[in-house]
């Protein structure tokens, strides 16, 4: 049964991080906060992050999406905390490389994020993967723009 | 029945693949279909025998490309029952014909105050051109509600048609609900109101004989690709009264008569509409795949439609989990479904199924005002056409225990 490839895809743990999520909701006190879509697909994520002393002391995501998208960002919610910016951007940099069947050097430090490398076989499904992921990186690098609603762009 | 759908599979060079392992089961047709051999034999016999360029050299070739691409223009004609080939306009698809409208015919009837008319179950390509006339405008667009069950609310269309509506545009299936709107009847309303009626007819004309004369529509606007034609060819027909009334929305070649230094005047229908060079080939395709449908019959293709939603309908209803939108008689659609399972967001429910070699599409259908108004988010969607067998139906209800299964074991 073909179906039996879907597991390549779907691990236990990507459909737990879908339907137990971490860190869903919002922050009280978020110091960068971004909304980021997917317009060929409508997924939508929201990040909100506290970062003191650059350091990413909290993360929360919301939005509507399938479950490589939520479990996605669950994962990466997980894996950022307590990371330095620098730290959490460079996760976000080897995750792009994961998921495009790429190997990176500290696949610890990904966590169960580890488990979306599956998606490298299922081209269509890549950017579901990395939403929550550009999403991160766009509220480090520009964190003036509160709030500011994105697109994911084509080469993303 | 009546077609042969094994026999017909036969002519779908693409349909004999083995897509993850699995033979394909292609039920992506609202989106486009798959061209059979004849048609491909066509485009390729009229580049390698007649290609030049049409209405201009004297040559024999540019006479037997011209007479090609005037021939197709009949047979176009004949298929939706025109009454002359002047009203028939070959454009890119679907979404030019709509934008040529917008643009054409919004200029000549629409102003300030004015309002146009569409419903909630239209394709983005039926309601951005208009709402950008209205914006442009300073007119209103105004919105059809849909009943509970997915079809056209007819006691608010009614309501909702008054002297103030300049434009009344429809579409005459819907490419999520499958659902078939009572054009004739609603262009009865919008005539006796003074309003000009158009009617996208993309999901339509592919399924089902589509007479436009009966219909009484004053534009009607369909794509060869969705019914076994090459991309990059369309049509929009207009009645004579209108064309000649409209304004070109393109200037360039083929639709002059004189050019002058500071003004120029326009051919005669259809080609004041058609600047440029036209896609040659593909109407010729085009034509070559009505003729494939005439052979069938579309009295028996809409028969076969019915009869794969007639099947299919109860069998998912039965399905616990199963959400299917629109209409469950069958007599008042197509055969496009769309559906939801249990809690799965039919992205993953796409990628299970292609697992299992079956195009389905999943998103919001260029429909998101559809969607928000359903209060979904997306949906999934098969769309069954003349090459898709009985073995693809059950495989398609296959899919959906399988990926039920799939989700839930992986759930627990
Ligand atoms: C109902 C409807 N209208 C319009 C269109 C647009 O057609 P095209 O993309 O061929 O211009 C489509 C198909 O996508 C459709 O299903």
């Amino acid at each position: 049964m073909a179906l039996t490839k879907l597991d390549q895809l779907y691990r236990a743990v990507i459909l737990d991080h879908s339907k137990n999520p971490r860190h869903r909701g919002v922050l009280d006190q978020a110091t960068t906060q971004i909304e980021l879509n997917n317009p060929t697909c409508g997924d939508v994520i929201q990040i909100q992050l506290l970062v003191e002393d650059g350091i990413v002391k909290d993360a929360r995501f919301e939005g509507s999406g399938c479950t490589i998208a939520m479990s996605s960002a669950s994962m990466m919610t997980e894996a950022i905390i307590g990371k330095t910016e620098a730290e959490a951007l460079k996760l976000a940099a080897d995750f792009s490389q994961v998921v495009q069947g790429k190997a990176v050097e500290n696949e610890e430090a990904l966590g169960d994020a580890m488990m979306l490398s599956g998606v490298s076989k299922f081209p269509a499904r890549i950017k579901c993967a990395t939403l929550s992921w550009k999403a991160l990186e766009i509220a480090l690098q520009d964190k003036d723009n509160q709030g500011t609603a994105g697109q994911l762009k084509h080469d993303e | 029945m009546t077609v042969n759908e094994e026999k017909l599979k036969q002519d779908f060079p693409i349909l004999s693949q083995i897509v993850n392992d699995e033979p394909l089961v292609y039920l992506d047709n609202a989106a486009t279909t798959q061209k059979p051999r004849q048609v491909l034999d066509a485009v390729v016999q009229y580049y390698e025998t007649a290609n030049a360029n049409v209405h201009r050299g004297v040559h024999t070739l540019a006479a037997r490309a011209t007479e090609q691409y005037e021939g197709a223009r009949e047979t176009v004609r004949r298929f939706i029952h025109a009454e002359e080939t002047a009203e028939v306009l070959f454009t890119r698809g679907t979404t030019t014909s709509l934008n040529w409208l917008a643009q054409s015919l919004g200029d000549a009837v629409v102003e300030a105050g004015d309002e146009i008319l569409i419903s909630y179950m239209e394709h983005h390509s039926n309601i951005i051109p208009w709402q950008q006339l209205a914006k442009r405008k300073q007119a209103k667009l105004v919105y059809i509600e849909l009943t509970k069950d997915g079809q056209l609310d007819l006691a608010d269309a009614k309501a909702k048609i008054t002297e103030k509506t300049k434009i009344v545009a429809l579409t005459h299936v819907s490419n999520v609900l499958g659902v078939i709107n009572p054009i004739k009847e609603l262009t009865k309303w919008a005539h006796a109101k003074g309003a000009v009626m158009v009617v996208d007819g993309a999901q339509a004309v592919p399924h089902m004989p589509v007479d436009v004369q009966a219909l009484d529509a004053d534009f009607y606007a369909f794509s060869g690709h969705k019914m076994l034609a090459p991309t990059g060819i369309g049509v929009l027909y207009g009645k004579r009264v209108w064309l000649e009334r409209l304004a070109p929305v393109e200037f360039g070649g083929e639709m002059i008569d004189f050019v002058y230094e500071q003004d120029s005047t326009w051919k005669e229908l259809p080609w004041k509409f058609e600047a440029g060079t036209p896609n040659m080939s593909g109407a010729i395709g085009l034509a070559a795949a009505i003729d494939y449908l005439e052979a069938i019959g579309m009295e028996n293709i809409f028969a076969q439609e019915q009869a794969v939603a007639a099947y299919l309908l109860p069998k998912l209803a039965a399905i616990d989990g199963v959400t299917v939108y629109g209409p469950k008689d069958a007599s008042l659609r197509t055969g496009v479904i769309s559906f939801n399972i249990d809690e799965l967001h039919p992205h993953d429910v796409a990628t299970a199924f292609d697992m299992e070699g079956v195009a389905v599409r999943a998103g919001h259908h260029c429909a998101q005002p559809l969607m928000r108004y359903m209060d979904l988010a997306a949906t999934a969607r098969a769309s069954f056409y003349v090459y898709n067998t009985q073995a693809d139906a059950d495989k398609f209800i296959d899919a959906i225990q399988k990926t039920k299964e799939f989700f839930s074991y992986g759930l627990n």
